[in-house]
């Protein structure tokens, strides 16, 4: 589903990742981890068409990504922020915010979309109208997850969506993420520090090193505690 | 449907319409608690009214003059005195009040829009568009108000449309510097590139998710503006380049009262007054919408 | 004798719905040790932390009916007094460094300025005092960080120069807020480790402010559960595994593992939750 072949990305004149080529099939869930500066957002935002100085292939499913704007990114792809208060308009109801994409590709029943958007993530829909300054983090992350399904694409991008959140709260995010895997046959790309949450959420593991990915393994050795290159499991023992 | 405040105030709206005029009521209740906003809301009601019922408030005709009546001081029949042609200097201000808003109208409706675009697109864009806007806003803030008016009033002709087109020309500057710095702090955060991942394209960002964000600081900056359009305005009919005569222009009354202005005090006092009093209730709501509307000074 | 004596503190702010209290009446006291401070975002945790220091400002209130340090009373004393106690006996590690530091100021004269606002010592000896303070936060070549300006330095090396800023005045209570939950993963433990030795080496007392119930458990002696603005459980930190109210549980089963085989994460019965407060 996410196939990238030597993919090399530069700001300005430093090349912060080096010849990565990575292949997700589709349906799975996948975790970058790195530490920060590592490169790791920088490939995700390369997936999302934010960042477009890269050389390589990036492939979602049938679709050869262009540098630039691609259009048919849209219907690919769509991303989940870190951070549940940045990543909402401040001004827009949960409404709006659920509405535009639907107003933006001319998609008719909106108000049946949105109602049936809000119930999948288990938003109450007494909430519907909203700002997001009157919902808890949970709550605006539960609208970010709404929002990015609203187009049912088949590739979710995840960018720490869970770390800006209280555990308890983690918890039903990550129970929600894990569901909607499940029902809508989503292939996930994580990026994450917290490797918990990978072994919870995902079935593989990248990890990145300098713009450099020193292995590719299953989580199942993650759970062993069993990575297999030696600064996999330097990054394990750092982590409490 | 019952519109109480209950309705109003519901934290869980059931239709977009009843969670706007929540949204509006509770801007109104927040501004119940400003006296000093207000005051300033309540002269601007007052300019409104009287401006709407100008012909049926004023006791006499604003431009007939009456040659035996000139220059006389305030009495029960004319309680602002008359001027240097006998005309009833109150009803020329109550006329006047018409003229001012046309103008302060006018100029709103044109530079505040007009600034927000240029902002906005400049903000967004960045890079040479920018440059190259900003530098044009560079251009015109460089010059003074009144003489940039001045010169514009002086090529376009005198005449109240050219003077609220040279005041709107010379107001946009400031409200695209506004929008621009404000733009400048979310064009890069997640809430817009989520909707640019969503295939939104430029203009849908700039006008449906940009202008809203700056829309209150500009409205709030129009509003104290108000109060330096009016006096620019009345200085350009002082010094002749506004309102022509007979038009009960207020600056271009002061003009007229200048040379009585040691024995006959009225003349021009009366219209400086009005001036003052106007401004003050623009400043006034202003400063209040400002305390409201501002994000920055709004607790959570 | 205990360093901090705190009984039935409150803090309440004004909404349109009437006062709102954010701590309701949280009772401890505190050694020469280190105490742990855990709820989630909302339970007062932080509220109670700037309520020790008197950093809560007008219109929130604060109130107790005892609020004692070190035989000071901190209710009662005067802001003055409270300025010269902040930083020198008392003091405070905030969550972010960026914000905390002086951006156009060389780090070295930062922690110097304190010296300076607190003590009578001249230049020279401040300026031993600094280096020692830095190197006492491991920080390898003290001399050049103490000519660079805080935007020259890593998130975690800033962290480590509060710290140092903090324990240069070898202040008898520490309370850190959030200390470490803008670094990295891999900055973090080394961040804490270091805070860690000063507490233990100059038998200072420490107050650690998380929303991260097993850190907590790995830095302190005694952990206090915060929910609500309550204390609903107070224990010894060994002992976290063991605890008995349905919150603290709830929050150590919620946590993911490194060996997550759980199909779904149990979730907190909030319902449940604020039923029990109402029957104290």
């Amino acid at each position: 589903m996410i196939e990238l072949r030597n993919l090399s990305i530069f700001y300005g004149e430093t090349q912060v990742v080096k010849e990565v080529s990575l292949s997700i099939a589709r349906g799975a869930s996948f975790a970058l981890v790195g530490e920060s500066g590592s490169g790791k957002s920088t490939i995700l935002k390369a997936l999302a068409g934010q960042v477009t100085d890269w050389t390589g292939q990036i492939r979602l499913g049938d679709h050869s990504l262009e540098h630039g704007r691609d259009p048919a990114l849209v219907r690919l792809c769509q991303m989940v922020f870190q951070d549940p208060f940045g990543s909402l308009h401040p001004r827009k109801s949960v409404d709006a915010t659920l509405s535009e994409p639907l107003a933006i590709h001319r998609i008719g029943r909106q108000n049946e979309r949105v109602l049936e958007a809000m119930d999948a993530v288990g938003l109450a829909r007494k909430f519907r109208f909203r700002l997001p300054h009157q919902l808890s983090g949970g709550q605006r992350q539960r609208v970010a997850i709404a929002r990015a399904l609203m187009l049912n694409p088949p590739i979710l991008l995840l960018d720490e969506p869970t770390s800006a959140l209280d555990v308890s709260v983690q918890a039903e995010v990550l129970n929600l993420l894990k569901s909607l895997r499940e029902d809508h046959g989503l292939t996930y790309f994580l990026v994450t520090h917290d490797l918990p949450v990978v072994s919870f959420l995902c079935d593989e593991l990248g990890v990145l090193r300098n713009g450099e990915l020193t292995e590719v393994t299953s989580v199942e050795r993650l759970k062993q505690g069993n990575l297999q290159s030696e600064y996999g499991n330097e990054l394990l023992s750092k982590s409490h | 449907m019952m519109l109480t405040t209950q309705w109003l105030l519901d934290e869980n709206p059931q239709t977009r319409a009843q969670s706007r005029a929540g949204q509006a009521y509770r801007l109104f209740l927040a501004l119940l608690r400003n006296p000093l906003a207000i005051v300033g809301a309540l002269i601007i009601l007052l300019l409104l009214v009287v401006a709407a019922f100008a012909p049926w408030l004023a006791p006499y005709s604003p431009t007939e003059s009456n040659l035996s009546m000139r220059l006389m001081a305030p009495s029960a029949a004319h309680w602002m005195g008359t001027d240097e042609l006998g005309r009833d200097i109150l009803s020329r201000i109550i006329h006047g009040t018409r003229i001012t808003l046309f103008i302060v109208l006018l100029v709103a409706v044109i530079s505040a829009p007009l600034g927000l675009l240029i902002g906005t697109v400049a903000g967004y864009f960045g890079g040479w568009i920018d440059k190259v806007l900003m530098g044009l806003t560079d251009i015109f803030l460089s010059f003074p108000r009144l003489i940039m008016a001045l010169a514009f009033v002086a090529a376009l002709g005198p005449g109240i449309e050219n003077a609220v087109i040279a005041i709107a020309i010379t107001a946009w500057p400031v409200y695209a510097r506004i929008a621009r710095a404000e733009t400048l702090t979310f064009r890069n955060s997640e809430f817009i590139s989520a909707i640019r991942m969503q295939g939104a394209s430029h203009g849908r960002i700039i006008f449906g998710h940009v202008m809203p964000l700056c829309m209150s600081s500009t409205i709030v900056r129009v509003t104290l503006d108000m109060a330096g359009i009016i006096l620019t305005a009345a200085g350009l009919g002082f010094l002749g380049l506004g309102a022509q005569p007979p038009l009960p222009e207020w600056g271009a009354m002061i003009s007229s009262g200048r040379a009585y202005i040691l024995d006959q005090w009225w003349v021009a006092t009366m219209p400086g007054f009005a001036i003052v009093i106007v401004s003050l209730g623009f400043c006034l709501f202003g400063d209040g919408l400002r305390d409201i509307l501002d994000p920055r000074s709004r607790t959570k | 004798m205990s360093l901090l004596t705190v009984e039935n503190l409150r803090v309440s702010f004004p909404t349109e719905q009437g006062r709102v209290e954010v701590v309701k009446g949280i009772s401890f006291e505190l050694g020469r040790e280190r105490l742990g401070i855990v709820g989630e975002s909302g339970s007062g945790k932080s509220m109670t932390g700037r309520a020790l220091l008197r950093l809560i400002r007008e219109p929130g209130l604060v109130t107790a009916d005892q609020m004692n340090f070190d035989g000071i009373d901190l209710l009662t004393l005067p802001e003055k007094g409270m300025r010269s106690l902040r930083g020198a006996r008392l003091s405070m590690v905030m969550q972010d460094p960026k914000f905390s530091l002086n951006p156009v100021m060389r780090i070295g004269d930062q922690i110097s300025e304190v010296l300076r606002f607190h003590g009578r010592l001249n230049r020279r000896a401040r300026r031993q005092r600094v280096l020692q303070a830095l190197q006492s936060v491991r920080i390898q070549d003290p001399e050049r960080v103490y000519l660079q300006y805080p935007h020259e330095v890593s998130g975690g090396m800033g962290q480590r120069i509060m710290i140092a800023m903090m324990v240069v005045l070898e202040p008898d209570l520490m309370i850190a807020d959030e200390p470490t939950s803008a670094l990295d993963v891999s900055v973090q433990s080394q961040v804490l480790d270091i805070m860690d030795d000063l507490v233990r080496n100059k038998g200072m007392g420490l107050i650690l402010i998380s929303h991260d119930l097993n850190l907590v458990a790995r830095y302190c002696d005694r952990i206090l559960v915060m929910f609500n603005g309550r204390i609903v459980e107070s224990c010894i930190a060994s002992e976290l595994h063991q605890a008995s109210h349905p919150y603290t549980r709830g929050l150590l089963a919620s946590v993911p593992t490194m060996d997550e085989r759980r199909e779904r994460l149990p979730v907190l019965d909030r319902a449940l939750l604020e039923g029990l407060e109402t029957h104290d």
